[in-house]
């Protein structure tokens, strides 16, 4: 069992598989027992360089269930960074008052940046398009929950392809438990080939298809994403495609038992709401393992539990 | 011109001589290696007729010796460049320029959207791939390729 205490994280890269393991099972147990005070003696710095609801919340609980402080901000119009303070000067400052930084930025590479500036760990909570590996952990945690297991799955990804981070961490981590991967997707928001190479190099299969009904029979998870009006050039090709990756209640006939409807939030209209009260649907309680994933993750690293 | 060469070559009596250098890259390579600081002697040479190349440019610096990682970052702009030592008039080295497995604070980001284009933070990069050069960002992760490198100034 590896010691996660002073570890960062940043990429789902910096984990071994064992490694997210470990920590899905610390999660199981608060999922059990969540309001441990096993941190009442350490500070907590959120800093969120932009809005973030549910993040942002979701660390807060899970430090606040495990009794520590919390320090930060969500606004940083109210810091010191809207007068121009250098990310290196704020993250040395707020170091030297926390015992863990959790870090949202839209600048690529920030977090990285200031786990090498801070002399306390660093969790990062999103960088811009880059990385948000607690999000792909708390969806392995509900992968893994709602299936059993994590390994020989059907993953359906749905939506936008391209420009979603949480979809490319996903499948990079999957590529680590035997997965195959149904890819469902206009065309103007494919999977990069960068991804789909990772794919391959793992030595697994991925299928492309356009219409979604195709890999309702087949799959063990829908994983669905919004597709943003703005990643299109053209607002027609937009409102041509809108509607192709849009699941409802009536299309769910069919599918799996243990099938299980996934999805980062927030949603806009691309589940509808009569999914919602299907034994399929479970993006709120995916939601809800964030809390745990991120107290698993904060105990590890903060050397309150192995 | 092969012998004309080893003549320029033992010229000097120590330090390296970098041969094939393509005309263009000549000022690049000398950025890449710090040479404007450098205290002796460089004699700097370019258009000159190359049977291999047409046109090439040459630097010798004298005094001077580099590590192989370090002389390797020229390999991004002068990837068919010879790296000659000289010691006592003899050449004891001569080596192919190649790409190293990293390559730090040399070319920059071409993600807009990077925190090293909007801090003052050296630039690190894995080679991913030598042969069609391709960069992949320590920090934000993407891939800078050889059609879109700039050099940090």
């Amino acid at each position: 069992m590896s010691n996660l205490k002073g570890r960062n994280l940043i990429s789902i890269t910096d984990f071994t598989k064992e490694e997210y393991i470990q920590v899905l099972d610390i999660a199981e147990e608060f999922e059990k027992n969540p309001k441990q005070p096993i941190l009442s003696d350490k500070v907590v710095a959120t800093l969120f360089f932009e809005p973030s609801t549910r993040t942002r919340l979701s660390f807060e609980s899970a430090a606040n269930q495990l009794g520590a402080r919390i320090i930060g901000f969500s606004d940083p119009g109210a810091t010191s960074v809207q007068k121009g303070e250098t990310l290196h000067d704020t993250i040395t400052m707020v170091a030297s008052y926390a015992d863990l930084i959790v870090m949202r930025n839209p600048r690529e590479g920030s977090s990285r940046y200031a786990s090498e500036v801070s002399n306390v760990p660093v969790i990062n909570a999103g960088d811009g398009a880059n990385q948000h590996p607690t999000q792909c952990m708390l969806d392995l945690y509900s992968i893994r929950k709602t299936q059993g297991t994590l390994d020989n799955l059907n993953i359906a990804l749905v939506g936008d392809l391209k420009y979603g981070r949480t979809v490319h961490s996903l499948v990079q981590a999957m590529c680590n438990f035997n997965a195959t991967f149904h890819l469902v997707s206009p065309t103007e928001l494919k999977l990069p080939s960068s991804v789909k190479a990772s794919i391959k190099e793992a030595g697994l299969k991925y299928y492309q298809y356009t219409d979604l009904q195709e890999i309702i029979p087949t799959a063990d998870i829908i994983y669905m994403t919004r597709v943003q009006r703005e990643r299109f050039a053209d607002p027609m090709e937009y409102e041509r495609v809108k509607d192709s990756c849009i699941l409802t209640g009536s299309m769910l006939q069919g599918c799996k038992e243990n099938m299980k409807i996934l999805h980062p939030l927030p949603r806009v209209n691309e589940i509808t709401t009569d999914v919602d009260k299907t034994p399929y649907a479970y993006y709120f309680q995916q939601a809800q393992n964030g809390v745990y994933v991120r107290q698993a993750l904060m105990a590890a690293i903060l050397g309150a539990r192995e | 011109m092969d012998t004309k060469k080893e003549l320029v070559v033992s010229a000097i009596e120590n330090g390296t001589v970098i041969d094939h250098i393509p005309t263009t890259a000549v000022y690049q390579v000398i950025r890449i290696l710090g040479l404007e600081n450098h205290e002796d002697e460089v004699l700097i040479g370019y258009n000159l007729e190359s049977k291999k190349f047409g046109k090439k440019g040459i630097i010798k610096i004298k005094n001077k010796f580099f590590d192989h990682d370090d002389i390797n970052k020229i390999a991004l702009v002068a990837p068919f460049a010879s790296i000659i030592t000289i010691k006592n008039f003899n050449v004891v080295e001569k080596i192919q320029a190649e790409i190293p497995n990293h390559i730090d604070n040399i070319v920059k980001c071409m993600n807009p959207k990077c925190i090293t284009n909007s801090e003052v933070i050296p630039t690190s990069f894995d080679v991913v791939d030598k042969e069609n050069i391709k960069l992949k960002c320590h920090y934000c992760e993407k891939f800078t390729t050889k059609e879109n490198i700039k050099f940090c100034e």
